[in-house]
């Protein structure tokens, strides 16, 4: 079978700045596929490309079947696009957006009434459905850009950082419309950078680095790339950390890492819950007051960590 | 493998012609509601309009009088007529440009929908701005004492030919908002073309004191036929010429205006198109 999205060796240059040095996505009917990339990686400009948006300056890209270049419009009936900022009409009334757009998707005007009440009442924006965009917070219009790019129940999704400035309310309540959107059967594609969001809801993830793939698998396929279990020991004072630093550090083979407020050390385990238990009776003679003792798996933070050299936190303040 | 089951909302292969159709009208019920929603732009569109017929008409009326005696204020007011048609070019220009910015743009392009309905549907939606002016400035025009006398038939004829006028003038707006894109470029451009078709034509001054080669230059500018044309379809006095152009005012202001509309159209809609695409 046809995969839903499949692009391969896509290259973008502006200038003489290379965005995409080939990048290569198969994604299969049913998935959801999470793009996952720092600053500048080149996620909004892989989606540009697929949506029909970008003419690519090389390498070829297929959604539901259809090539971006050649048949832009049979890719436009199939899909739906939620770029990385709102676009929403400021004058236009939450309903008249949907409305709109719902009309121009050719679905007919009754339906397109009845579908925009329908989202309006599930991204909770009835109350001020009849309220001009102008007026509307940020996150009110992110939901309402995420309800009109679902407004034709599209086969094959694209949703661009689809939930940076949404609060934890509205986060949820997106990652659940998104697990709705697979059960009736569409295709996601979504790019983000909180690795969470990604370990959450993608079924496969792409990391993308300087315009290329760096690593694409399952979650648990990244996280293996990083090593197994780590031990976590917190303590309350400083003046402890080189004592606990040099009795972990004799337990295992790898030299322990502290945590950037120093009071965290970590070390990989080998052997499960005996290290954890020699661990445990190493530390009790040291007399340090211990805050913290546990395991963790390693996060997708760990893995990015690993293969970009930079964490994928976005910044928050700009200068 | 799931599949979708649910009929699905878009319909596989719309009709093309009753598709852009349906596009555009949607689209233009957007601009309508625009219109409606900003009392200012309204009131840009016939206030300022109407400021000019006062002013113009009523003080350099009293004041400067034609070759033979005619009245300045009625030769005027199709100048002002025309000149507010053109001031199109950066209203829309400036509209294009703000849906390219906020993303509109893109969001349009993704859709299954007919891509010129977007650029039809803004230049229409200016012919109803277009026609409340004409409406505004004529009755603000005969109460001071502009007059009609070729005829209603004729008078309509001047009507239609300030809206194709307009509608021209609209495209060319379209295709400096999508090459300019920038606000303040933008008003800057307008100006540039706006000005000196404005002030080398016959719209405000009669051309006969001028040097050959200058009344040559403005009996070619468009806006002079289309001025001149207005002039003789409103039965206004109006100097006559010898060149060409002035002899053959209307023919020239339709042949001259259908050929920016054949020109600045499928630029824009080119543009339109690689705006978004790079
Ligand atoms: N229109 C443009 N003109 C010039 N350079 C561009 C343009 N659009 C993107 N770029 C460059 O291409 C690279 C990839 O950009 P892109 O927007 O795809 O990154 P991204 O992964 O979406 O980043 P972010 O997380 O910040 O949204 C960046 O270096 C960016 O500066
Ligand atoms: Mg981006």
């Amino acid at each position: 079978m046809e995969p839903a999205i499949r692009a391969e060796g896509l290259y973008k240059r502006y200038g003489d700045h290379e965005a995409l040095r080939g990048v290569d996505v198969t994604v299969p009917a049913g998935e959801v596929f999470g793009v996952l990339g720092p600053n500048g990686a080149g996620k909004t400009t892989t989606v540009r490309i697929l949506s029909t948006l970008l003419v690519p300056d090389g390498g070829q890209a297929f959604v539901s079947g259809h090539d971006v270049v050649r048949d832009p419009r049979a890719v436009r009936r199939a899909i739906g696009l939620a770029g990385q900022y709102a676009a929403v009409d400021e004058k236009l009334t939450g309903r008249e957006n949907l409305r709109l757009i719902g009309t121009l998707y050719r679905m007919g005007r009754r339906t397109a009434k009845a579908r925009a009440d329908e989202l309006l009442e599930r991204f909770s924006l009835r109350d001020a459905a009849n309220r001009v965009v102008k007026t509307y917070s940020g996150g009110m219009r992110r939901r309402l850009d995420l309800a009109v790019s679902i407004i034709a129940e599209p086969a094959v999704m694209f949703l661009d950082e689809p939930t940076t400035g949404l609060d934890l309310t509205s986060r949820l309540a997106l990652w659940e419309m998104i697990r709705e959107q697979v059960a009736r059967g569409a295709t996601v594609l979504l790019t983000t950078q909180y690795l969470e969001e990604a370990d959450q809801l993608a079924d496969r993830i792409a990391v993308i680095d300087g315009g290329r793939v760096i690593a694409e698998g399952t979650p648990d396929e990244l996280k293996a790339k990083v090593g197994g279990e780590q031990l976590e020991v917190t303590v309350a004072h400083h003046r402890d950390v080189p004592a606990v630093t040099a009795l972990l550090g004799r337990l295992v083979v790898a030299p322990p890492t502290t945590s950037a407020d120093g009071l965290t050390v970590s070390v990989p385990l080998h052997d499960g819950f005996g290290g954890v238990a020699d661990a445990a009776a190493a530390l009790r003679p040291l007399g340090a007051a211990v805050t913290d003792f546990g395991t963790r798996r390693p996060s997708l933070d760990d893995v990015f960590l690993a293969l970009t050299g930079t964490t994928a936190t976005p910044e928050r303040t700009t200068p | 493998m799931t599949t979708i089951t649910s009929t699905p909302l878009v319909p596989v292969a719309p009709p093309a012609l009753a598709g852009a159709a349906s596009d555009t009208a949607a689209l233009f019920a957007r601009h309508v509601r625009h219109i409606a929603r900003t009392p200012e732009k309204l009131l840009g569109v016939t206030l300022m309009p109407v400021a000019y017929v006062v002013i113009f008409g009523v003080l350099f009326g009293a004041a400067i009088a034609l070759p033979g005696g005619s009245s300045y204020g009625e030769y005027l007011m199709a100048g002002i007529f025309t000149q507010t048609m053109l001031s199109t070019v950066s209203s829309t220009a400036l509209g294009v440009a703000d849906d390219l910015g906020n993303g509109l743009v893109d969001r349009f392009r993704s859709l299954p929908m007919s891509q010129g309905a977007v650029l039809l549907a803004r230049t229409a939606s200016n012919l109803v701005l277009s026609l409340v002016s004409i409406t505004v400035m004529a009755l603000v025009g005969l109460l001071i004492g502009w007059r009609v006398s070729a005829g209603a038939a004729a008078a309509l004829g001047a009507v239609g030919l300030l809206l194709l006028f307009g509608f021209a003038m609209s495209w060319l707006g379209a295709l400096i908002g999508l090459v300019v894109r920038g606000a303040e470029a933008i008003s800057a451009v307008a100006f540039l073309i706006v000005m000196p078709l404005t002030f080398l034509s016959n719209a405000f001054i009669p051309l006969n004191g001028l040097p050959a080669w200058l009344r040559a230059v403005c009996e070619w500018n468009p806006i002079s036929s289309v001025v001149a044309a207005c002039r003789e379809l409103f039965g206004n006095p109006a100097p006559a010429g010898d060149s060409f152009p002035a002899a053959h005012p209307i023919p020239m202001a339709v042949a001259l205006t259908l050929a920016v509309l054949l020109v600045t159209a499928p630029l824009a809609v080119r543009a339109y198109r690689s705006a978004v695409a790079r």
